[in-house]
């Protein structure tokens, strides 16, 4: 495999009304990888993620999208690059007054210029590959959370992303609900998609991460593959923070 | 008593046919306000400072001033000035539409500011421009949000589209006015016009309420 990382992140910083939210972070994705970010709210995961897709226009840095720098001034490119970088929000997001099927299709007419047909055939495929095929005609108040987030992710992988930048995909589920999102993104791993992760579940981060990304006050404290950094009686900080989540009770 | 119901039988169908000019002039003023509307409505949330900024001088300036100013301002000054030839119906479309555009933009405005950001957000992320995303995944939802504030909004100019009669369009109110005072029977012919005044607010405050419930959408607002 060549070398060029299909997404790069170069000392990215960004602050709110002088508070600095991220400071000079960078991280690289290959084909195939699996990053995940991990830490405390408000460390700056979410940040991070929002900034990979410009949604939030990084103060100073750069990001690279299979070598090439995005121009943040031009509008075409910023439009043209984040149809490339699929993003799911933890809080969905889906487009209230549109059926699962229109939620998807939409953007494959509006964005690619698709016709109705072609865009419905392709959004129909990626219902059925999120198990949702049934649900296509319901709009999003006729769904379970679990299942407007498998269609957030039908939605975005339409598309057809080089990279999937997910924020704390299940904090917004009911428990009994986070299974079938976590195995529809376990599916989408073992698909050989890059992904970057953002979660608190612990388990779920072990058993996908090629590598854990630990930020803390806006930086990459530690990073390193799950083996190492949550060996038994590692004395690491991510470790002490799956610790504590465990203790409070989180899985 | 005979010559009351005399003057009623022959004015009744006379104040009836006002009833097309003051429909005219409500849905014009309503459809120019919704055209004007909604773009000051986008251009308060979304615009820059400058745009911001005009739309604000633009709902300050006809939610400032009396409609009854307004029509002579412009009827009598403005177009007059600017050697606009406009028959009194045409003027007074303008000046109720562009009076209610300043308040329809306020209830769009309100129905946007209620949609949650994340959806355009959303929109954003899959690559549609905000031009994009404010017609597709936004309007829609918040002119739907917006209807029982239009219908209100209707009712209201409704009833303002009676001082036109200051301009001479024949509608409802000139012409109840013209056969009251040539008559001298007030209370019946202003009791009918009331009534033809109620009729239409009723008439078209159901028809929104149906057409409301035809274009909602399945679970929607009921989270």
């Amino acid at each position: 495999m060549e070398n060029t990382p299909i997404l790069r992140v170069e000392n990215v910083s960004k602050s709110y009304n002088g508070k600095a939210v991220l400071k000079s972070v960078s991280l690289e994705l290959n084909a195939g990888q699996h990053k995940v970010l991990i830490g405390p709210s408000g460390g700056g995961k979410s940040t991070l993620l929002h900034c990979m897709n410009y949604l939030v226009t990084p103060d100073s840095g750069r990001i690279q999208l299979d070598g090439r720098e995005v121009n943040a001034h031009s509008r075409k490119e910023l439009y043209a690059f984040r149809q490339q970088v699929g993003m799911i929000f933890q809080e969905f997001n889906l487009f209230d007054h549109l059926t699962a099927l229109d939620n998807v299709a939409i953007a494959l007419r509006k964005v690619k210029g698709q016709s109705r047909k072609e865009a419905e055939t392709r959004a129909m495929a990626e219902l059925e590959r999120v198990g949702l095929a049934d649900r296509a005609r319901h709009y999003p108040a006729e769904l379970s959370g679990g299942q407007k987030q498998r269609v957030s992710i039908a939605r975005a992988l339409a598309m057809d992303p080089k990279v999937m930048l997910l924020d704390e995909p299940t904090s917004a589920l009911d428990p009994e609900l986070t299974g079938e999102v976590v195995s529809v993104i376990r599916a989408l791993a073992r698909s050989g998609m890059t992904m970057a992760m953002a979660t608190h579940q612990m388990e779920f981060a072990r058993a996908l991460a090629d590598e854990i990304l630990f930020m803390q006050g806006g930086e990459i404290i530690e990073r390193g593959s799950p083996a190492e950094l949550l060996a038994p009686g590692a004395a690491t900080r991510t470790a002490d923070f799956c610790r504590r989540l465990a203790e409070m009770g989180g899985d | 008593m005979q010559h009351t119901l005399d003057v009623l039988i022959e004015a009744v169908p006379f104040l009836v046919g006002g009833v097309g000019t003051t429909l005219l002039i409500v849905i014009g003023g309503m459809l120019l306000g919704l055209v004007l509307g909604v773009p000051l409505a986008v251009g308060q949330v979304y615009g820059n400072a400058v745009t911001r900024r005009a739309a604000g001088l633009y709902v300050w300036f006809f939610r400032g001033i009396p409609i009854l100013v307004l029509l002579f301002l412009f009827y009598y000054g403005l177009f007059h000035l600017i050697g606009l030839n406009l028959g009194a119906v045409a003027a007074a479309i303008l000046v109720l539409g562009m009076t209610s555009a300043a308040y329809q933009s306020q209830i769009f405005r309100g129905s946007i500011l209620s949609l949650s950001q994340g959806q355009f957000r959303a929109a954003s992320a899959l690559g549609m421009s905000n031009a994009q995303a404010i017609a597709t995944i936004i309007l829609p939802q918040a002119l739907r949000l917006s209807l029982p504030g239009w219908s209100n909004e209707y009712s209201i100019m409704l009833k303002d589209s009676a001082l036109v009669f200051v301009l001479g369009a024949t509608e409802i109110m000139a012409r109840t006015h013209f056969v009251a005072s040539r008559e001298y029977q007030h209370m019946p012919l202003y009791i009918t016009a009331a009534l033809l005044y109620f009729l239409l607010t009723w008439a078209g405050v159901r028809s929104l309420r149906t057409f409301e419930r035809k274009v909602a959408i399945r679970g929607y607002g009921r989270t």
